[in-house]
């Protein structure tokens, strides 16, 4: 690049254009970073979607031992109103024997109602044992027909290839009925 | 020029393998050199680079949102226009992109008119924009199809119907096109496959274009070819930095519209979803179309209309052979530079009329700006053997060394073929 | 380049321009909450409008792009939105025995039309369906203008014109024979907030929501074009400082 005809003021003069350069070069950067944001961000969830994402649900009409799926965010989400007998099994449980570790009462908000993800943790089946009649595996809860694991009746992991208990979405109470996933 | 030379390690172990640096750096760099007195009119060439750009990311993007059904595709645009994270902003700058795009195209095409630039040895060069130019508008038109609003129905129909004019096959043709006895579902899918391959076809040719153009470099103002390296600079720093400041002026321009005026070149009726029982009372395709519009509406006779509306871009294919004068630049030719300017008027009357209904006065000065329009062509065969040129400069870098004028060359060859 | 800069003009005004064969009359003016550079919406006026919407015009017209859940930028809470949702029942299903079945609605639904199809709707109404408004403000020209115009521009045909069975006389639609009887009478509406309800109150409520209707991120693009457009000026004359700069020693 030819030289500025000036080299008394060479110093000054280089300053200024390097500052000058800089700026353009900043701006430049932070405008595109900007620009492309609505690119990549329009790939989220729009609010459509967003507005389904949360589901809720009347627990009223569940009987005791009954056990209901419903929908959310397009998954299955079994709700079992549990009677004592579960809820007891549920607890009496050495944590050490459990692959994935983890305390019912950390898994539930109301030890009477379980609500976890449909979703066996192994590929992805949906375990049985939402509908009378339906096998519950050795430990009462739920069992996956597709490589056998059993969930016990806190929903988590006690025999089979499946890693991890059943997952538990994010819920709240609205009241005593009614509860909103998601 | 400069040759490539790097101190990175990690360039040089790229370039040995894929010489891309030295690629580019004679592509865009410092080692190519361009004319020194190119004006802000050579700016446009980038600028229709960075709509090409600027359609496609944002296109693609759409395109992800939007369901290409009969009985979907207006919502869906509602769907991006109202719940889509900034889909609004990208639809905007999509439909004004398009606008853009045929802004700066056309100032960059009378740009070459004005200057020559489709002399030799550059004809190829502008055949190759020509064929972008068509390119340009399949794209537009069936991208304007998709919302499937009112106007985008009963433009489709009224345009592919002018195929049914071809002798013999015409009706099957225009079958062919629509997938069916109407414009309907079928032809929507496929405007919507099309409408998402043809840009990267326009890549493709532009790749060409710019190919072209780098075997002679650019034409410059005064149409003069450079004599040595004292008439060049490098493209690198001058007209990176001089485009990079034409960008930003486009951007305010750009945004002023898409974030103020978005519908300005739009018609409302477009946000009508699309009725094939109820035609618009005035059917008026996107801006950038009426001036053929005019033209296909000014002959009475269905066949010779569409061919006169096609034939007035065609035309454009063979200007080289029809604009035979040795003299590039309209600065040097007086009497060229008078019907260039009539010419650019006469394609603004006939946008003009495009937008009016083909009735009363406007039919009457419809016919007569076609007829210039093609008459033009003629005058322009006949003036290059007439037209006595002023003398050129005997160099670009002359006019500016003496301080600017045609005249100062009078001691040069009078008529010089640049 | 004057001449050229001119015929640029000339081009980008020919944009919206048409020619108009039977015209309605030109609209009288009114300056919007929402126009201009910083145009922002009144809230109590949307809100009136949409008060109008529900109590006048949803007899017959359909808001079918707007869901409940948008109302929230009106300045709703989430309880109300629930509340106003579940006025209107939904059909839905099939349920587990495979049959179809009514439910509430929720803030997830969409406004319903209050016919079940075009063709009914046009049955019930003279042969001409009432359009739906979600988009009427950005589908006519002249925009909320002309809705307002509309709403308000009701008289007696001149003394040549013979109206049709079921038409009216309406100053500002092109043709002048509308099939909509006048909609808005004073004191149609009850406002929530007091304001006195002429019909030009109630037009121009109305058209003010309907703009929103049409364009509800109308706020955020004109916010975000203040923004964009100061950097993009302050850019400009950065990289032009820089041109200067760098072409320097050449001139």
């Amino acid at each position: 690049m030819p030289e500025s005809a000036n080299p008394g003021h060479s110093g000054e003069g280089e300053t200024r254009r390097d500052f000058l350069f800089l700026a353009a070069g900043a701006m430049g950067v932070v405008g595109t970073a900007v620009a492309v944001w609505p690119l990549i961000d329009s790939m989220n969830p729009a609010a459509d979607v967003r507005a389904l994402s949360a589901t809720e649900v009347d627990l009223d009409p569940v009987e005791v031992g009954q056990r209901i799926t419903i929908t959310w965010r397009g998954k299955p989400i079994y709700i079992d109103h549990r009677p004592q007998k579960e809820i007891d099994a549920a607890r009496n449980v050495n944590l050490d024997e459990l692959r994935d570790p983890q305390a019912d009462a950390d898994r539930v908000q109301k030890p009477e109602w379980l609500i976890v993800i449909g979703i066996c943790t192994h590929l992805g089946c949906l375990p049985k044992g939402q509908k009378v009649g339906d096998p519950r595996g050795e430990w009462g809860g739920w069992f996956c027909p597709c490589h056998g694991s059993h969930y016990d009746t806190s929903g988590r992991i006690r025999k089979g290839p499946a890693p991890r208990n059943l997952d538990v979405p994010p819920y709240e109470y609205l009241d005593e009925t009614r509860v909103r996933i998601g | 020029m400069s040759e490539f030379k790097s101190n990175n390690a990690v360039i040089k172990w790229i370039e040995y393998r894929m010489p891309i640096f030295s690629f580019l750096d004679h592509a865009i760099g410092r080692g190519y050199p361009t004319p020194r007195n190119l004006n802000y009119w050579w700016n446009f060439g980038s600028l229709a680079g960075v709509a090409l750009v600027i359609m496609i990311a944002t296109g693609i993007v759409l395109a992800m949102q939007y369901t290409a059904h009969v009985d979907l595709a207006f919502d869906s645009v509602e769907r991006i226009m109202r719940d889509v994270n900034y889909g609004w902003l990208l639809r905007y700058i999509h439909t004004n992109g398009g606008s853009f795009f045929f802004i700066v195209v056309y100032v960059h095409i009378f740009r070459g008119l004005y200057y020559g630039s489709y002399k030799e040895p550059r004809e190829l060069l502008w055949i190759l924009g020509v064929a972008i130019l068509l390119l340009m508008m399949a794209t537009a038109f069936m991208g304007y199809v998709l919302p499937w609003g009112q106007m985008s129905f009963w433009a489709a129909t009224v345009i592919t119907n002018l195929f049914s004019a071809v002798p013999v096959f015409g009706n099957e043709i225009v079958t062919w096109l629509w997938g069916g006895f109407s414009v309907d579902n079928p032809t929507l899918n496929r405007f919507f496959a099309l409408h998402y391959l043809l840009p990267f076809i326009i890549v493709g040719v532009v790749v060409l274009h710019i190919w072209a153009l780098h075997r002679f470099g650019s034409n410059n103002p005064v149409g003069i070819d450079a004599k040595g390296p004292q008439d060049k600079i490098p493209f690198h720093p001058y007209y990176t930095i001089k485009d990079a400041f034409g960008f930003g002026v486009f951007f305010v321009a750009f945004a002023a519209v898409v974030f103020y005026a978005p519908n300005m070149f739009g018609e409302p009726d477009n946000y009508i979803p699309a009725d094939r029982l109820s035609t618009p009372a005035h059917i008026v395709p996107e801006w950038y179309f009426l001036p053929y519009y005019a033209i296909l509406r000014a002959v009475p006779d269905k066949l010779l209309g569409v061919i006169a509306m096609f034939g007035s871009v065609c035309v454009l294919f063979v200007l080289p052979w029809i604009d035979r004068s040795p003299v590039r630049s309209a600065r040097f030719r007086p009497i060229y530079k008078q019907f260039f300017w009539i010419f650019l008027a006469d394609c603004i009357v006939l946008g003009y009329i495009g937008a009016n209904p083909p009735e009363g006065m406007f039919l009457i000065v419809g016919r007569i700006a076609t007829a210039y329009y093609f008459l033009h062509f003629v005058i322009m065969f006949f003036l290059s053997y007439v037209e006595r040129p002023r003398p050129l400069p005997s160099s670009i870098s002359e006019p500016v060394l003496k301080g600017g004028g045609a005249t100062a060359g009078a001691a040069a060859k009078p008529m010089e073929k640049a | 380049m004057k001449r050229l800069l001119t015929a640029a003009v000339a081009v980008l005004a020919l944009g919206s321009g048409t020619a108009e064969a039977a015209e309605g009359a030109a609209l009288p003016d009114h300056s919007w909450s929402f126009e201009g550079i910083f145009g922002t919406f009144e809230r109590h006026e949307v809100q009136r409008g949409f008060q109008v919407y529900r109590e006048v015009c949803s007899a017959c017209h359909g808001l079918r792009l707007v869901a409940f859940r948008d109302l929230e930028a009106l300045g709703y809470d989430e309880d109300a939105l629930k509340a106003l949702a579940a006025e209107y029942t939904f059909r839905d299903g099939p349920d587990d025995q495979g049959e179809m079945y009514e439910r509430p609605g929720t803030p997830a639904d969409y406004f319903p039309s209050p016919f079940p199809n075009a063709k009914a709707a046009a049955a019930s109404n003279n042969g001409a369906a009432p359009p739906d408004l979600s988009l009427i403000a950005k589908a006519r020209k002249g925009g909320p203008s002309y809705v307002r115009a509309l709403l308000t521009g009701y008289e007696d045909p001149p003394a040549d014109v013979k109206l049709p069975e079921g038409a009216s006389y309406n100053r500002y639609f092109p043709g002048h024979q509308i099939a909509m009887p006048p909609p808005l009478s004073a004191d149609a509406v009850d406002y929530a907030d007091g304001t006195p309800a002429t019909v030009e109150q109630m037009a121009t409520d109305v058209a003010a929501f309907l703009m929103w209707t049409a364009e509800p991120n109308l706020e955020e693009r004109k916010a975000m074009g203040i923004k964009v457009l100061i950097f993009l000026l302050v850019f400009t004359g950065v990289l032009y400082a820089a041109k200067r700069k760098i072409w320097a020693d050449l001139h």
